[in-house]
């Protein structure tokens, strides 16, 4: 480490890899595998410590082991900036600078509910809490109900690895590279000349006028969709991929047997057997839907119509210094995710109940 | 659901008299007779691959050329070239630069992302195992918290987590050790939670044979609970890895020049003036092979389904 | 807040730092040429002694390292790196620089994060005062005050000062403003380099009327698309033109907020521009109507001049970098550039222009001894010859410049008589500077009426 500093940089010579650098690479990776090492060590070693407890006080021993390093780190990396943000959200934030050196004195002052108000009555606030709540339906929707069917098309079909990993693809790609794709290879649009963007190019191959694809709102949202729906339908075919896998053949060959339909068995069995891995992968990807900043801020930043409250928020927090109301939005995007907490507790409790 | 779910045509599907005996050939065959399954499964397929292809082709457009021509229109007149993938891996500026290849980072986004998805599985598998299945109270009331705090815009949190690993606490910022504690945090809400859905699903009753057995939660932990979540463990690994893979806030945040990841140049590639655009595709699709290695390796454990107890019948 | 955009050009020099007091008056020029050789060769083993006679000011610091944390990336990253390769050699101090994409974001993060770098290049004075609030950045050592006092205007250590304390020199320049063409195609068909705006408006109408040889000819090309910051290439028109319609002192009352965006003046200046931008029959070259500019990367619009789509683009001097390999940039070439012109052909020259600062987040020795040879005329000298960069720094030979517009706009910005005022936009708040106003063009381009555009730039102001 160290070894990538400037002068040191410069002296690798294009193409040219000396054994410097293969020195400083092996160690770097010899770091990370002592890591784990260590760290698997540590957690085995507390646990079978935590064994040799006698008596009543073993499992509550055990218990804290086993929760107490979560609550710890999600305490100090999360439950504080949360409640922070939440506690700052209700006031305002005015900083002046001294005279002199510039240093800014900062007053934080309770407004109540103002950062709120304003949300909820700046018409653009407004358009950018609708369209979050586009986001938060239909991303989950469309990538399950692409990852699921995908998932059962190429069920035990010939060369399902291979089929399975084209849908993945897109999992593994950047941020960078998909507002790449996105923004300047599919969705590009000129007004004249020849179309460069590939959605475009198509659309006169056929026929067809060029379309705006970016501009024309509310469209320009769904488009925008799309690309996280790219992206997430890896993640819910994977994985319900393997929950199909795992519904026991003989209840397929029994409904069979019965006369039921593919169709049929589709949703009278598959569907109900993985009926709680749907579930989590909708939760999952609601929440992501509503946390992804990035696309609306690399593709469009907003522009007609197409701003959701995670960018906002970003913009306000990170570019415009508006702090208060960036916490307001945040808090909001919490609120968004209430009802899915309440239904995934729900499930949660009925599962509990069948134990 | 019904909404979304494609339009799969029911299928004849004669049953074959010994039934019973029906192979998994036979039902793979079941699936994909239907014609509509396999043009749709092929549609999709393809819809989702071609953006990728496109990346790739727009990869091979030389730099003179890259904003205003379209992939195709440089094939067409055999323009097409390699010279950006050989640039970015060998010498990222032309022939004058000092610029080390984006090898460099391809070990230091190997050494922050391994780390970063070991420890928030394991640590993830604890807790999910405790609140699935050993009551105590305010059991519920943590998990849920747990589980909302995944909504919690990392942004937010960046100031007070760089404070505690900042020069004046642990004096880890800047290091692969602060930029593994920050990804691990992060993870965890989602980590605890899926998990626990898979946990929880284990037959109660394995469980409760072990426990008369006199079995402590380590035991059963170390026992039960590790052999039978590999397959979720996996999954869950998988894509933790994607996610700190492609990550760039946290690093950037949290790292620096020595540990710095392969998203770091990548975005920085275009140079001040966007000069240099034309070289972030190519480092964009390299970038993706070692994430695709990883999900083809780990693959076959995704057999036995995240969720194991659903196949309780 | 043009971020990257802006640093193009300009360089600033300073003086060494103790140099400035004693042996730098008789050989920075010398000095310069040595180091300048043995950077861009590479091949200075056997100079070093020599060089490093210039650098014995600095000190020596064994094992030293010292954070350099900024916007530039790319190829100018590794420029920057090379600028300071004999700096390192002497002084045993190993600088590392590390450039964001998200500088903005990450140093207010890392700043109330307690783990600061050791010197940060920031790219705007607004940005610059946000992070001298928070009570972090260190005001410059004397050194380079005094740096800073012998070779750069009142202006630059202006906006490097905040509240009366000086904080942060100057680094490198950019001069906004220039209006790109074809001189080929000028004396082809007779046209002039106009004097006046309004000479570049009858220009404009000779050229509509003329047309091109192409059927999407118009007479000018403007591209906004910059990713996360588009729109500023519009911002910079009408910075260059509140400049010289209301002059400087006006210009001052806007940035600070005095002069409100709905004033008749800066009203006259977006309707100015828009004369231009949102007339069907002067705009977009070769990609369409207004519409079209905002959805135009600014880097690719000009390019459409080659194409024969356009006459004219207006961008600042690192435009130059844009122009494909093969393409002569000369006042007799394949394409050149011309100041956006006056109102009246006699008013003293007036430009509007970028650059960054350098602020320092402690006091150590090797952080102080980097901050004052990045702001000495050595450092100007040696980084602009590496070449791409200019700046303002008064001991910098304009002949260093790495091409003829890069040495034109140093004359400009070492001018007498030069009116210098910097980017508006990144004077102003980040609401506004960062924002509104980008989001704002757009809008004007886009269709929106001027006094919507107005009254929401307006109302973002804090």
């Amino acid at each position: 480490m160290g070894s990538t500093a400037l002068s040191g940089r410069s002296v690798i010579a294009a193409g040219d890899l000396g054994a410097d650098f293969w020195a400083s690479q092996g160690q770097n990776l010899l770091f990370a595998a002592v890591a784990i090492i260590a760290f698997i060590a540590i957690v085995a070693l507390i646990m079978f410590g935590a064994d040799l407890i006698k008596g009543g006080a073993r499992d509550k021993v055990q218990l804290v082991v086993l929760v107490a390093p979560v609550l710890l780190l999600l305490g100090v990396g999360l439950i504080y900036p949360a409640v922070d943000t939440t506690w700052l959200s209700f006031n305002e934030i005015t900083n002046e600078p001294d005279p002199d050196t510039g240093i800014f004195t900062t007053t934080m002052s309770f407004v109540g509910l103002d950062n709120y108000r304003f949300a909820f009555s700046d018409p653009s606030t407004l358009r950018t809490i609708l369209n979050t709540f586009v986001w938060m339906i239909l991303v989950p929707l469309l990538s399950t109900g692409f990852g699921l069917a995908y998932a059962v098309f190429i069920d035990r079909a010939k060369g399902e690895k291979v089929l399975k990993s084209l849908v993945f693809m897109p999992m593994a790609i950047s941020l960078v590279g998909a507002s790449v794709i996105w923004g300047n290879i599919m969705y590009d649009y000129n007004q004249v000349g020849e179309q460069t963007g590939m959605l475009n190019a198509l659309r006169e191959l056929v026929g067809l006028d060029p379309y705006n694809f970016l501009r024309d709102s509310p469209w320009n949202t769904f488009w925008l969709i799309i690309i996280l729906v790219w992206i997430q339908t890896g993640f819910a075919m994977v994985i319900l991929s393997a929950a199909i896998k795992g519904v026991p053949a003989e209840m397929n060959e029994a409904a069979s047997l019965d006369g039921a339909s593919a169709w049929q068995r589709f949703w009278r069995i598959t569907v109900p057997s993985i009926r709680s891995t749907i579930v989590v992968v909708l939760t999952t990807i609601t929440i992501m839907a509503l946390k992804v900043y990035d696309i609306v801020r690399t593709v469009t930043q907003g522009r007609d119509n197409t701003d959701i409250v995670a960018n906002r928020m970003y913009v306000l927090s990170f570019v415009e210094g508006r702090e208060a109301l960036g916490a307001a939005l945040a808090v909001i995007l919490f609120i968004f995710v209430i009802p899915v907490v309440v239904y995934n507790v729900r499930s949660l409790n009925k599962v509990k109940e069948t134990h | 659901m019904s909404v979304t779910m494609p339009p799969q045509h029911p299928v004849e599907d004669p049953k074959p008299t010994e039934g019973k005996s029906l192979t998994k050939a036979a039902k793979a065959k079941n699936n994909l007779t239907s014609p509509w399954a396999t043009a749709a499964a092929i549609i999709i397929a393809m819809v989702w691959t071609i953006p990728t292809v496109a990346l790739f082709m727009t990869s091979l457009i030389p730099g003179d050329r890259y904003r205003t021509d379209a992939w195709w229109t440089v094939l067409a007149d055999g323009g097409l070239t390699f010279d950006n993938f050989n640039q970015v891996l060998f010498d990222s500026f032309g022939d004058n630069s000092t610029a080390p290849p984006l090898l460099e980072y391809v070990f230091n986004s190997i050494v922050v992302t391994v780390p970063s998805v070991v420890f928030p599985v394991v640590l993830g598998l604890m807790a999910a195992y405790a609140f699935a299945w050993i009551p105590f109270r305010g059991s519920n009331f943590l998990f849920v918290l747990i589980f909302a705090l995944q909504v919690v815009p990392l942004q937010l949190a960046l100031i007070p987590l760089l404070r505690l690993l900042g020069p004046e606490n642990l004096g880890l910022a800047g290091e692969f050790g602060g930029v593994w504690i920050a990804h691990t945090i992060f993870a965890l809400p989602l980590s605890v939670f899926l998990l626990h859905n898979f946990v929880s699903h284990i037959p109660r009753e394995v469980l409760e044979a072990a426990r008369v057995d006199g079995a402590s939660h380590t035991q059963m932990f170390f026992r039960i609970i590790i052999p039978l979540s590999l397959p979720a463990v996996a999954s869950l690994a998988i894509f933790q890895f994607l996610w700190v893979w492609n990550d760039l806030l946290v690093s950037a945040v949290f790292g620096s020049a020595n540990t710095y990841p392969l998203t770091y140049p990548i975005s920085n590639l275009a140079g001040d003036y966007g000069q240099y655009a034309y070289l972030v595709p190519p480092a964009a699709f390299i970038s993706m092979i070692i994430p695709l290695i990883v999900f083809f390796s780990l693959q076959r454990y995704f057999v036995r389904g995240l969720l194991a107890g659903s196949t309780k019948g | 807040m043009k971020r990257r955009f802006i640093a193009p050009m300009a360089a600033l020099a300073a003086a060494g730092l103790v140099l400035a007091g004693c042996s730098s008056d008789s050989d920075p020029e010398e000095t310069t040429d040595t180091t300048a050789t043995g950077g861009s060769d590479g091949g200075d083993g056997g100079e070093m002694m020599a060089g490093c006679e210039d650098y014995a000011d600095y000190g020596t610091f064994d094992g030293a390292e010292v954070e350099l944390y900024g916007t530039i990336s790319g190829v100018e990253a590794e420029q920057l790196t090379e600028s300071v390769v004999k700096f390192e050699e002497c002084t045993g101090i190993d600088v590392t620089y590390n450039g964001s994409d998200e500088f903005e974001t990450e140093i207010n993060v890392r700043v109330e994060g307690g783990n600061p770098p050791d010197l940060a290049i920031i790219p705007q004075p607004g940005l610059l005062q946000r992070v001298v609030g928070t009570g972090a950045v260190v005001p410059a050592p004397e050194a380079v005050a005094a740096n800073v006092d012998e070779f750069w205007s009142e202006d630059w250590k202006n906006y490097g000062t905040v509240g009366t304390t000086f904080y942060a020199a100057p680094l490198m320049a950019s001069v906004k403003g220039w209006v790109w063409y074809s001189p080929t195609e000028f004396s082809d068909a007779g046209y002039e380099v106009p004097t006046t705006w309004d000479e570049l408006m009858t220009l404009t109408q000779t050229m509509a009327d003329a047309g091109g040889d192409s059927d999407s000819y118009k007479p000018w090309c403007i591209g906004f698309e910059s990713g996360t910051a588009t729109g500023w290439p519009g911002t910079d028109w009408i910075e260059d033109l509140v400049l010289r319609q209301h002059g400087a002192d006006a210009y001052d009352q806007w940035v600070a907020g005095d002069l409100d965006f709905t004033s008749p003046e800066i009203t006259e200046s977006f309707e100015s521009f828009g004369e231009i931008a949102t007339n069907p029959d002067f705009i977009n070259g070769g990609l369409g109507d207004a519409a079209s500019i905002v959805e135009t990367s600014f880097q690719e619009a000009g390019l459409q001049i080659l194409e024969g789509n356009c006459s004219l683009h207006h961008q600042a001097s690192f435009y130059e970098a844009q122009w494909p390999e093969g393409t002569t940039v000369a006042e007799d070439g394949d394409i050149w550039a011309f100041l956006t012109p006056n109102v009246n052909a006699d008013d003293p020259a007036a430009v509007t222009g970028g650059g960054e600062f350098v602020a320092a987040f402690n006091e150590e020795e090797p952080t102080q001894a980097l901050q004052a040879f990045l702001s000495s005329d050595t450092w100007a000298n040696e980084r602009v010859s590496i070449g791409g960069v200019i700046s303002a720094n008064k001991g910098l030979d304009p002949a260093n410049a790495s091409s003829p517009i890069g040495q034109a706009s140093i004359e400009i910005l070492q001018g007498e008589d030069t009116v210098f005022r910097f980017d508006a936009s990144d004077l102003m708040p980040a609401e506004v500077g960062a924002s509104a106003f980008w989001t704002g063009m757009n809008d004007y381009v886009g269709g929106t009426d001027l006094s919507t555009v107005l009254t929401n730039i307006e109302n973002a102001w804090p």
